[in-house]
């Protein structure tokens, strides 16, 4: 499966990732590919994660081809 | 119900006035009583340091579908006519305008109380980071100040 990871704000640069492709098992989740990317086993607290553009639950299993992103939250407005 | 995310400044209440226009052609004549407008601007402080600019960061695509999710929602909780919302994104400087929230209705309750209802939704699920410049660098705001 080919899964798109994209990563925002504070994470995007902590991490020096803006967005990266991967290679992914089936059964996969998005804490699953945190853990793949970036070689960190938890999500720093208060991440939120969206797959394909709509907020998800981390251990939402996942599909071939989605976007699964990482953010801090939000501050607009 | 639009949705609009501009890079560059823009005047709120001239958007709001271009709306109106689209409103008054298709639902006719003298339909909205009450139209209330909530004007973000970028400020010179922050809690308890000097801000001296910002940058405002988004996810295009779902931040356009979060806010647009938003409208609807207050759609179907209130009587409304229509809704605008307008916010920047880049390099803002101060007293630039970040956000215009807009609500039509027939009457004042659900004019004022959607458009709270949109900001305070907007502030807490639409995907944009700010990152401030200050005297001592630039910084994530980590958290949007609590209503009061």
């Amino acid at each position: 499966m080919a899964i798109t990871v994209r990563f925002f704000a504070r994470l995007r640069e902590e991490l020096d990732i803006d967005e990266t492709q991967i290679e992914a098992e089936s059964g996969i989740t998005p804490l699953m590919v945190w853990q793949k990317v970036t070689g960190k086993s938890e999500l720093p607290a208060q991440t939120l994660v969206a797959v394909n553009q709509e907020y998800a639950d981390a251990d939402l299993v996942i599909n071939d081809k989605d976007e699964v992103a990482f953010f801090p939250p939000v501050t607009g407005g | 119900m639009p949705v609009y995310i501009k890079d560059t400044v823009f005047d709120p209440y001239y958007e709001v006035k271009q709306q109106q226009k689209i409103i008054e052609s298709n639902a006719g004549f003298a339909q909205y009583g009450a139209t209330s407008v909530f004007v973000g601007t970028m400020r010179d402080f922050n809690e308890d340091h000097k801000v001296t600019s910002m940058t405002l960061e988004y996810y295009p695509g779902m931040t356009e579908s979060a806010l647009e999710k938003i409208s609807e929602e207050a759609k179907s909780k209130w009587q409304i006519l229509d809704t605008l919302i307008v916010h920047r994104v880049g390099e803002i400087a101060l007293n630039d305008s970040i956000v215009v929230v807009a609500v039509w209705s027939a009457h004042r309750g659900a004019a004022y109380e959607a458009n709270r209802y949109i900001m305070e939704a907007l502030k807490s699920k639409a995907p944009f980071w700010k990152k401030e410049a200050t005297s001592n660098g630039a910084t994530w705001v980590e958290n949007n100040t609590k209503y009061e």
